[in-house]
């Protein structure tokens, strides 16, 4: 039945071979994050004009944007790992959703202080309570309520699993997180950056906020990858793979 | 760069306590996420070795002392 | 060896629970007693000014039944987890979310509806205009099951946990905000005189939605609690 899937994915199922590949892969990725992030803050702090209504302090943009795209990314890969780890049970999908977790959080929590940030001056107030700041606070409240979830469970696994089903029914969330500034009259903007068709922006802002973007999900993988390392070391320990590791760094 | 050009830009037009702070915060926040698994990865490591010790420790006790070997059993 | 049907079983499990509930009457009161107590902080707080108490009764009652029903919600299972009666329903042949339905509608006469009946009692300690009861009663009856329904399922994701109080309500309170915007919006509107029908209207689909669902996720859940 699953003649489709190739070879190599079935490996990198594999605790011991998902940890040599994501060794490999997290430098680079850590590499790509920094050369892209130094590149995107240099064209949003120093090359792009200033805003003719904002002024200067629309600058966050080049933060809170890509933090708040990152924070309904990162919960996606969450959500559908949580189902392949619920319907396959394999090992890895479960650290990966709940590795993901917290990465998800910090990334909604920059989102809600940038945002606080950069309202106090443009909207005169530090929060409101409209569509799009509730929802995304809420989506705060899911990463840390799946992340308290998987520790409150003695056995990982079922930890994991019983996370899992909760990211699962929290994924609800994300399209209102999204789709917010349509649906409701909302103190904060619509959307000006498009999938499809000509975007509101100025191109010279708008490249170092794709730039930024970018950073920001290689950022998210080597984040995803070191953490999922660690985490197949602390839960393989009895396994001969992990013994080697450990022996083999003893003056460390 | 001069010394003029770099108040200004520090400056932010006037912004400045509202857009650091918020920079400052995202490199802190991201910071702390790029160390937290390297710090826990030295623990689970260290704790690891640590119980590797002790079960050779244990095993060598063991097998200081002289153990019957079994003898096999007719079927 | 022939089993009872599902219409016998859910009438056998409604009428389990209710009489164990009415064994413990003192736990039906507790809530009752809570909300009250929290009610009558609110003008010793803010100062018993009409207008202001006036304004903040439909919410106040609201989210004062909300967290009552929050601290029921934890003993929904913990004594069938402790006793092993809940192992012993998952293995039986009748379907999982049935049963699992008639335990949550146990426990929301339980526990909600006292909390309703002293609706009026707590709103009007408040000076709610007596208008405006019928709307609060029915948001409530909407908004309540809801909470059951949807405590239920994270009830049953940290059952056997440990610290689980604090952690469910962490869980509940961020996925209750809908039904409390629609519920105190429909009494607000009503305040005022605009139409509450259609904020009702949403509490009730999606309390229909969650008849259908959440049982079946609660039975979802459930078997991965226990799973051990």
């Amino acid at each position: 039945m699953s003649n489709w899937i190739p070879l190599w994915v079935h490996k990198l199922g594999s605790p011991p071979t998902f940890y040599r590949f994501a060794g490999i892969v997290m430098p680079w990725m850590m590499a790509l994050a920094l050369v892209t992030g130094a590149l995107g803050l240099y064209g949003g702090l120093v090359l792009a004009p200033a805003d003719y209504q904002q002024g200067d302090a629309y600058r966050i943009i080049f933060i809170h944007v890509p933090c708040a795209w990152m924070s309904m990314f990162v919960y996606a890969v969450m959500g559908m790992s949580s189902v392949i780890a619920l319907v396959w049970r394999i090992k890895l999908a479960e650290v990966v959703a709940m590795e993901s977790a917290p990465i998800g959080a910090a990334f909604t929590f920059i989102t809600l202080v940038t945002g606080s940030l950069w309202g106090k001056p443009m909207w005169g107030t530090w929060w409101t309570w409209d569509a799009r700041l509730t929802s995304e606070l809420v989506l705060l409240f899911l990463y840390l309520g799946v992340i308290g979830l998987y520790h409150a469970f003695e056995d990982r696994r079922q930890g994991a699993r019983a996370a899992a089903f909760l990211a699962i029914i929290g994924i609800i969330n994300v399209p209102i997180v999204h789709f917010s500034v349509n649906w409701w009259n909302t103190l904060h903007q619509g959307s000006t950056v498009k999938l499809f068709g000509p975007s509101k922006i100025a191109w010279d802002m708008l490249w170092p906020l794709l730039t930024m973007t970018l950073a920001t999900k290689f950022y998210y993988v080597a984040s995803l990858f070191r953490r999922v390392r660690t985490d197949l070391l602390a839960l393989e320990g009895g396994k001969d793979w992990v013994r080697e590791i450990a022996r083999s760094e003893d003056d460390r | 760069m001069s010394m003029h050009a770099l108040q200004v830009f520090l400056a932010m037009g006037g912004y400045a306590a509202y857009v650091w702070p918020a920079y400052a915060l995202f490199f802190i926040v991201l910071i702390a996420d790029t160390l937290a698994p390297v710090l826990r990865r030295r623990r689970v490591l260290r704790e690891l070795r640590a119980r590797l010790a002790r079960q050779s420790a244990r095993q060598g006790r063991s097998n200081g002392t002289p153990t019957p070997t079994p003898t096999p059993t007719s079927p | 060896m022939s089993h009872a049907g599902a219409a016998t079983a859910c009438a056998a499990m409604l009428r389990r629970d209710l009489t164990l509930a009415w064994r413990r009457r003192g736990d039906i009161t507790m809530p009752v007693l809570y909300a009250l107590i929290v009610t009558m902080l609110f003008p010793f707080a803010l100062g018993p000014e009409d207008t202001l108490l006036q304004r903040i009764a439909g919410g106040v009652v609201l989210v004062t039944v909300l967290l009552a029903m929050l601290l029921a919600l934890d003993a929904m299972f913990s004594s069938d987890i402790e006793d092993g009666s809940l192992e012993q329903l998952v293995l039986a042949p009748q379907p999982l979310a049935l049963m699992l339905g008639m335990k949550i509608l146990a426990h929301w006469i339980t526990t909600a509806l006292p909390l309703i009946v002293i609706a009026p009692l707590l709103a009007g300690m408040l000076h709610l205009p007596t208008a405006v009861m019928p709307v609060l009663l029915l948001a409530l009856l909407l908004a309540t099951p809801l909470l059951s329904l949807l405590g239920a399922v994270l009830v049953a994701l940290t059952a056997g946990t440990r610290r689980s109080g604090m952690l469910l309500a962490l869980m509940l309170l961020p996925l209750c905000v809908p039904a409390v915007i629609f519920a105190a919006g429909a009494v607000a509107a009503a305040q005022q005189g605009l139409p509450w029908l259609a904020p009702l209207a949403w509490l009730g689909s999606a309390l229909v939605l969650a008849i259908v669902l959440a049982p079946l996720a609660c039975a979802a859940a459930l078997r991965i609690a226990l799973d051990a």
